[in-house]
């Protein structure tokens, strides 16, 4: 026998069947950007990718770099989720005693987003001023002119990059990185300066 | 008839009369004890000579070298066991360990299960537990044993040698990359290349591994640093978390939120409390009982919940989940407030979270932000251990006339008494005249006046023991609740034996487990730890075997177990044992090896097809209890 869920009593004040309960992180995702605030000591990188593969987060982009103090990186980690989701990504990174500050930055549009791309286009002596012209209007610049190609660079946001991107695969791209976002809040507020920490004894 | 004949050659003054009734319902010919005399014990009583180092021991001047910083932070963090296997790159360290006869070194026979022992020992004392193994295979046969106390918080440091520092990553013999190896299990790891590093690395990992929620430490040493010499000196407790800026525990509960929770307390008509392993690790069981009280909420609890409350309070009300009572999951699925401490709802507490307790608004309070909206998502979050939160609430509320509660008591009385009714006799072995495993349980946890240090393995046993040994004491249940390792049992036991010497400590393991690790009865047996084993063999993989039957058609692949003769084998390790087949036989059998001065064990052949019921198929929710299964009667 299988007890029956309707026979449980329910309190008289819930006559009605309850809603089914929400499962955490369900909902629907949207991009965030995580500023990552980290000491710089051996396998933090490693700590902290092995943390999202394990707790089954899917990284878009990931950019790591020293900071002006000593012995903390900056890590910047785009990714989708829900907020409750991507709050629990958060709140494990806390738990790594490598991590010092952790910030969700991507519901705010209070930062300046950029990533940096460099594309290799297949240029001839027909297209090839014109693809400086496209190139121009985006803000970019091209680096390298070689026979059949160019480099071109270019700074943006990710959908600015996109646009780009997407013009420049017309012309046939050979080669293509981008470094992934790197994210500064507007204004006078600092996440280093939030760190309750003055850096290495002495 | 003395059924202690067998015991370990030299204990002298060890009770050697057995009680009145062993001698009258257990026939001599079951008892496969080692002689006086005879090869096996004597065997025992040699290496015990041999691995004590009788005799003087030649002390030459030396300097001090990375090992030695090592054992003076082992000492210096109160660490007085060490439990261990050596190998080439830690010789060094054996070369001097000789030299540190403060700290209790056991040889165990695998390092699986020094690492158990090191996890069993923590629970049991409450101390940070040290295990240690050579590189590659001794470190690789740790990592079971480091798993099972990441998944349940248990504090432990474990230490590892590795290649020297030039060798490292030219897969030198027995190199493996084995931080890279624990780094996702553990709360923090470290490879220490340099001898000047080992006091502040050792210290850290002691203060990691016990502050805020505990859990395994691992510190790798290559050789070198372990032979270097060194001056460094050992940090104080300031410099430690100084150095470890990224890591600040919040302990007490913000005051805000217990406001909050003190609020819905208030209103709450059917409040229950689900207290976790959290209670226990903050020794938080009196702030529990007294917030019970105050408030007149009855108190349910995890697998590793179990002795936060006497099972005997008029509060306390049962073990919950996959394989808990029914009266307890009914209160959950009608309750209106749940009162989360220290616990993570796992899935095994929950079944669906769909369709988890559908009437409750849910408090949570633990030390680990991460565990509160994990899994279920709730209305008032606490962060915060368990003491500072379950002493705050019980400050904020008031307190409650258990008259006005009265319904909801009689309501709770009601279930309890239709659950307890039916499902004690388990698959109906009991009927048949079988020895059931409840009933074997039901009366170790007797005997031994529900004091013991229980130590369950992993599948059915375990369930028996969480629903039927009755415990009365914090951290007298000791069990792999998060990993699940089978084999965990025995070594773990002889840890909490060693953690706790003042409890009597029992192992319960199925054989399937039992076998997993048995090679450890040769360590209780040379060091003579006195831990009980009821082994309780069905034959099979009995947790298998029951969803093979429930869930998989009665498909029994591979869960069908034979097994040796446990007398002979235990006899062929020194260590008295025992057998019981009939449920007659089980007190003279305890009774018998409660009365050895020792290890002993107890071979219980048990109903081979025996279920643990009521039980809550995977995905279902608590409301979905299988209660009963085949032939009705």
């Amino acid at each position: 026998m299988t007890a029956d869920p309707s026979t449980e009593p329910a309190p008289a004040a819930h006559a009605a069947p309850p809603p089914a309960r929400d499962l955490p992180g369900s909902g629907e995702g949207q991009r965030h950007v995580l500023v990552v605030l980290v000491l710089d000591r051996p396998g933090v990188l490693n700590r902290v990718a092995s943390l999202m593969r394990a707790r089954n987060f899917n990284i878009d982009s990931l950019a790591v770099s020293r900071t002006d103090r000593e012995q903390v990186s900056r890590m910047t980690i785009t990714l989708h989720g829900d907020a409750v989701r991507v709050e629990q990504a958060a709140k494990q990174l806390y738990k790594l005693v490598d991590v010092l500050k952790v910030q969700d930055v991507g519901a705010t549009d209070q930062v300046v987003e950029h990533e940096l791309v460099f594309v290799k286009v297949r240029a001839t002596d027909q297209n090839r001023a014109e693809i400086i012209k496209v190139v121009e209007l985006y803000k970019g610049r091209v680096v390298d002119i070689a026979p059949e190609s160019v480099i071109v660079e270019a700074t943006g946001t990710e959908s600015e990059i996109d646009a780009l991107v997407a013009l420049l695969r017309a012309y046939g791209i050979k080669e293509l990185v981008r470094t992934g976002a790197v994210v500064m809040l507007r204004g006078a507020g600092s996440i280093e300066e939030a760190l309750k920490w003055e850096g290495p004894a002495r | 008839m003395t059924i202690t004949k067998g015991e370990p050659a030299a204990a002298p003054g060890a009770v050697q009369t057995a009680p009145d009734a062993t001698a009258a319902t257990r026939p001599e010919r079951r008892s496969h004890v080692p002689a006086d005399g005879s090869a096996s014990a004597a065997a025992v009583e040699q290496a015990r000579r041999e691995m004590l180092h009788e005799g003087p021991r030649q002390r030459i001047k030396r300097t001090r070298i990375g090992a030695d910083a090592l054992m003076e932070a082992l000492m210096l963090q109160g660490a007085d066991t060490l439990f261990s296997y050596p190998g080439g790159v830690i010789l060094p360290i054996y070369d001097i360990l000789g030299d540190y006869p403060e700290i209790r070194h056991v040889l165990v026979r695998h390092e699986q299960g020094g690492g158990h022992a090191a996890d069993g020992y923590a629970r049991a004392s409450g101390k940070v537990g040290v295990c240690m193994g050579t590189s590659g295979p001794g470190a690789t046969n740790l990592v079971t044993a480091i798993g099972t106390a990441q998944l349940d918080s248990v504090p432990m440091v474990a230490l590892t040698g590795n290649v020297p520092a030039a060798l490292i990553g030219k897969d030198a013999f027995q190199e493996i990359d084995i931080t890279g190896i624990t780094l996702p299990m553990t709360k923090h790891n470290y490879l220490v290349r340099d001898a000047d590093e080992i006091p502040r690395v050792v210290a850290e990992a002691f203060y990691l591994a016990k502050t805020g929620r505990p859990g395994p430490v691992h510190v790798d040493f290559t050789k070198d640093a372990l032979q270097q010499e060194t001056a460094a000196e050992h940090p104080t407790l300031e410099e430690v978390i100084a150095g470890l800026p990224g890591f600040r525990p919040t302990v007490e509960g913000h005051p805000k939120q217990l406001k909050m929770a003190a609020r819905e307390i208030e209103q709450a008509k059917r409040p229950l409390i689900l207290a976790g392993h959290g209670v226990l690790i903050a020794e938080a069981w009196d702030e529990l009982q007294a917030f019970a009280e105050k408030t007149q909420i009855p108190v349910a609890w995890t697998l590793l919940g179990i002795g936060a409350i006497d099972e005997t309070h008029p509060l306390a009300y049962g073990y919950m989940g996959m394989h808990g009572w029914k009266h307890v999951n009914r209160a959950i699925q009608s309750a209106d407030l749940l009162i989360a401490i220290g616990m993570r709802f796992d899935d095994r507490v929950t079944g669906s979270v769909r369709t988890y307790a559908p009437y409750a608004r849910i408090i949570h309070a633990d030390v680990d932000p991460a565990e509160i909206g994990k899994n279920v998502a709730v209305e008032v979050p606490i962060v915060g251990d368990a003491k500072r939160v379950l002493e705050g609430l019980a400050r904020l509320a008031h307190e409650v006339d258990p008259a006005t509660r009265q319904p909801y008591f009689e309501q709770l009385a009601e279930w309890r008494r239709e659950s307890e009714g039916s499902s004690w006799h388990g698959s109906g072995a009991w009927r048949d005249g079988l020895l059931s495993a409840d009933y074997v349980i039901g009366r170790i946890g007797e005997l031994t006046s529900h004091q013991a240090t229980m130590v369950a393995d992993v599948g059915q046993n375990q369930m028996w023991v969480a629903r039927y040994a009755g415990f009365r004491r914090p951290n007298s249940h000791v069990s792999s609740g998060g990993l699940g390792t089978m084999g965990f049992a025995l070594p773990a036991a002889m840890g909490a034996a060693l953690g706790n010497p003042e409890a009597e400590t029992w192992a319960i393991a199925g054989d399937g487990g039992f076998q997993m690790t048995s090679q450890e009865l040769m360590t209780l047996a040379v060091d003579r730890i006195p831990v009980k084993i009821a082994l309780l063999d069905n034959k099979k993989l009995g947790m298998i075997r029951q969803w093979q039957e429930i869930i998989y058609a009665g498909n029994y692949h591979s869960s069908h177990l034979p097994g040796p003769d446990f007398l002979k084998l235990a006899e062929a390790y020194g260590i008295p044992a025992f057998k019981a087949t009939t449920t007659d036989e089980v007190d003279a059998t305890i009774r018998a090896a409660q009365a050895v001065d020792g290890p002993a064990l107890i071979w219980f052949e048990i109903a081979e097809e025996q279920n643990v019921l009521p039980m809550m198929p995977a995905g279902k929710g608590l409301s979905d209890l299988i209660e009963t299964w085949g032939p009705e009667e």
